[in-house]
């Protein structure tokens, strides 16, 4: 057969040369007159490695990488198109102990095929989760989705089929289906990762979630910063609409279902699901006081479903595979399983889907191999900017819902950002309270002022004049903050706040 | 790009505005559509879009003023974005702004003199795991260094 040869087109990829590996493949096999046939993949998320290289000769998927443009004669030489050695020869990346070791449900696709091949897709089991749901008609679809004990991703883990039930019990002719692809916590990507590697699973969930509220138009909410995820997005929409798997009549059912995405502006806020639907409106994104819950009286005033990107591309897994496959993952309280972000100072960052069975550890040692710097880990903050910092005494902490939320600290989306003993924690403080400044609606006072203020704290605390003072004052605003916030980003600022002042106690007194 | 005409700058605008009135809550739309296509929002444009969507020029004004992605000014030719996110910032992604900020003799968020290039900052372009990351005028770039930016800089007239 052709060799087929794989590179993805992922963002993280791209910007690594992705796209220069391409042309030099392609310009050495005209030169030596090989054919090929190139692919264009998602990412497997094993980012250290990227751009990875696949090739599939008819024995199997062999994987090459960090491949450069540079390297590409080389591996032509060493006779790659067969699968043969080379110093960047990593074998089946199946196989390989960094993946092989995960449970890959939601990202189950992600990096095999080209994303927007429909055959393809449903050759993988797309659309199993679409017909379960039409067999099974709305009460018992969302009956299994909450049977699966799926919560949402997106941060603030509410049980997905609750929400489904409350919007399709609203008695209403138009309702509709939004999508939260804001994706602001830095340290996360899973949200870009799978709209780019597996769209058409994300649109799925999305149709499953219309046919089963009664909504028949549906938005993606996507940050302006992913313009990749925008593209592919875009094209996979097209495709669905000309196989008539978007529009009306869906699958010969009855029922009309279409999608449409709209591009944020930059603002972080614009995640909070409130926030979001002002902005949908066309209006300034600020947060608005709930009840009413958008399930309710949202988008529009409809009863609207908001979910994260990575809830709804599970969705059709739960339906597809049943309740009871996917609760057989996890653990109480912490079902099925989390797509993690590993990224910032460790030598191997990626994607990691595991059942929620994973400590800081075991996350930052087995798969991060340590810090990229050769550094001790110091300090990991999880769950976003405002999530809390962990030092290495609590290493051990299993990641899961209720051990996190026990000890003040939050999963959110899944983001794990590792820093060496080179980090400043009055630095981060100091970061974390202008990020809260920056992007605050300003409905709050505590969080469009006192953050302000806070960040002066932190310069006075670090100048050291009135140290003590100016440390119970910041625990003060924190108090503020947490009583006084409308929404999570004032709300949860005190976080990471409290837990570096708890755990690094020196940094901010000069004697670290 | 700051010199259109008025007749040029109504032109467009009425297109843009044409094109997605019908959709429902078009504003955002329609100053993407007005960005994307002169680099930012002008002064002259709030009015039109106003009466377009039957807006007050204060909500529009409101909604550009909002969202830092709008711009009121125009962008040098090319625009550098690096990250300030916790996984860009544990692998030196300030210690790289720092030094691309020194080499252009600005402040973030400003333009250098002769209009070649703005920097601005981003909370996190999805891609902590290449840490550190920047976009340059839309595209994304990972894992990168000092020499990489200083060859970019120079490649877009920098510091001359
Ligand atoms: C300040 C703030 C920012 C948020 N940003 C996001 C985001 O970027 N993406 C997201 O999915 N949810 C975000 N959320 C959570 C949403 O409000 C909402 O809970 C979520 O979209 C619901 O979907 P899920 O149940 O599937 O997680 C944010 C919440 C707050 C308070
Ligand atoms: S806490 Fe901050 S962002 Fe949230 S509603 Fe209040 S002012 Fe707005
Ligand atoms: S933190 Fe820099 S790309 Fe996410």
């Amino acid at each position: 057969m052709t060799p087929r040869v794989y590179v993805p087109r992922d963002a993280g990829a791209l910007s690594l040369g992705a796209d220069d590996v391409v042309t030099a493949i392609e310009r050495q096999a005209r030169r030596e007159r090989l054919p090929l046939h190139i692919v264009r993949n998602g990412s497997r998320g094993l980012y250290w490695l990227e751009p990875l290289v696949e090739v599939d000769a008819g024995r199997g998927r062999i994987a090459y990488g960090p491949v450069r443009a540079v390297d590409v004669p080389g591996l032509f030489r060493a006779g790659f198109l067969q699968g043969a050695p080379h110093a960047l020869h990593l074998g089946a990346i199946e196989g390989h102990p960094w993946l092989a070791s995960q449970q890959r449900l939601t990202f189950g696709r992600v990096g095999r095929e080209d994303p927007l091949s429909l055959e393809s897709y449903v050759r993988q089991g797309g659309y199993a989760g679409l017909h379960r749901a039409l067999e099974l008609g709305p009460e018992a679809t969302v009956r299994e989705l909450t049977a699966s004990g799926l919560r949402g991703r997106g941060g603030a883990a509410f049980p997905a089929g609750v929400k489904w039930h409350t919007a399709r019990e609203q008695a209403a002719a138009v309702k509709y289906v939004v999508c939260n692809a804001d994706e602001g916590d830095s340290g996360t990507f899973a949200d870009r990762m799978l709209m780019e590697g597996d769209p058409f699973a994300l649109i799925e969930g999305m149709t499953i979630a219309g046919v089963t509220v009664g909504a028949s138009r549906g938005y993606v909410y996507l940050r302006a910063e992913y313009p990749h995820a925008r593209r592919s997005l875009g094209a996979a929409i097209e495709v669905l609409r000309r196989a008539g798997r978007l529009g009306s009549d869906l699958l010969g059912s009855g029922r009309d279902f279409d999608i449409d995405v709209r591009v944020g502006a930059g603002a972080y806020v614009c995640g909070e699901e409130t926030s979001m639907l002002e902005s949908l409106e066309g209006r300034r994104g600020e947060v608005q006081v709930r009840p009413p819950l958008p399930a309710v009286k949202g988008l529009f005033g409809a009863p609207t479903v908001v979910n994260n990107v990575v809830t709804l591309a599970t969705v059709p897994v739960v339906l597809a595979r049943g309740a009871e496959f996917y609760r057989g993952y996890g653990r109480a309280g912490s079902h099925g399983t989390l797509p993690i972000q590993l990224g910032g100072n460790v030598r191997r960052p990626g994607l990691i889907e595991r059942a929620f069975d994973l400590t800081v550890r075991e996350l930052l040692e087995d798969y991060g191999g340590g810090s990229a710097t050769a550094r001790p880990i110091r300090a990991v903050q999880i769950g976003g900017p405002l999530g809390a910092f962990l030092p290495a005494s609590q290493f051990d902490t299993p990641l899961d819902y209720e051990t996190l939320a026990a000890m003040g600290a939050v999963l959110g989306h899944g983001g794990v950002v590792a820093f060496d003993d080179t980090v400043d924690m009055v630095e981060r403080v100091r970061e974390t309270l202008r990020f809260c400044a920056h992007e605050s609606c300003g409905k709050c006072a505590p969080c469009r002022i006192g953050s302000v203020r806070g960040e002066e704290l932190v310069e006075r605390i670090r100048r050291g004049f009135d140290r003590e003072r100016d440390l119970a004052l910041l625990a003060e605003l924190c108090d503020t903050l947490e009583h006084g916030s409308l929404c999570g980003l004032g709300g949860m600022t005190p976080f990471p706040v409290r837990s570096a002042l708890r755990h690094f106690p020196g940094d901010f007194r000069g004697t670290r | 790009m700051s010199t259109h005409r008025p007749q040029e700058l109504q032109a467009l605008v009425l297109a843009i505005t044409a094109r997605l009135r019908d959709q429902p809550g078009p504003l955002l739309e329609v100053l993407h559509g007005v960005q994307d296509a002169l680099g930012f929002v002008p002064g002259e444009a709030v009015p039109l879009i106003a009466r377009e969507l039957n807006l007050s020029r204060a909500e529009v004004h409101g909604v550009v003023s909002f969202y830092r992605w709008f711009r009121s000014t125009p962008p040098g030719r090319h625009v550098l974005r690096v990250c300030r996110g916790e996984a860009c910032q544990s692998m030196g992604a300030r210690a790289l702004e720092a030094h691309a900020l020194a080499t252009l003799g600005i402040d973030c968020g400003q333009t250098t003199a002769d209009g070649a290039i703005s920097l601005e900052p981003v909370y996190c372009l999805g891609n902590c795991a290449c840490a550190p990351a920047v976009m340059l005028d839309g595209e994304l770039r990972g894992r990168v260094t000092r020499e990489d930016l200083d060859a970019l800089l120079e490649s877009w007239g920098a510091g001359q």
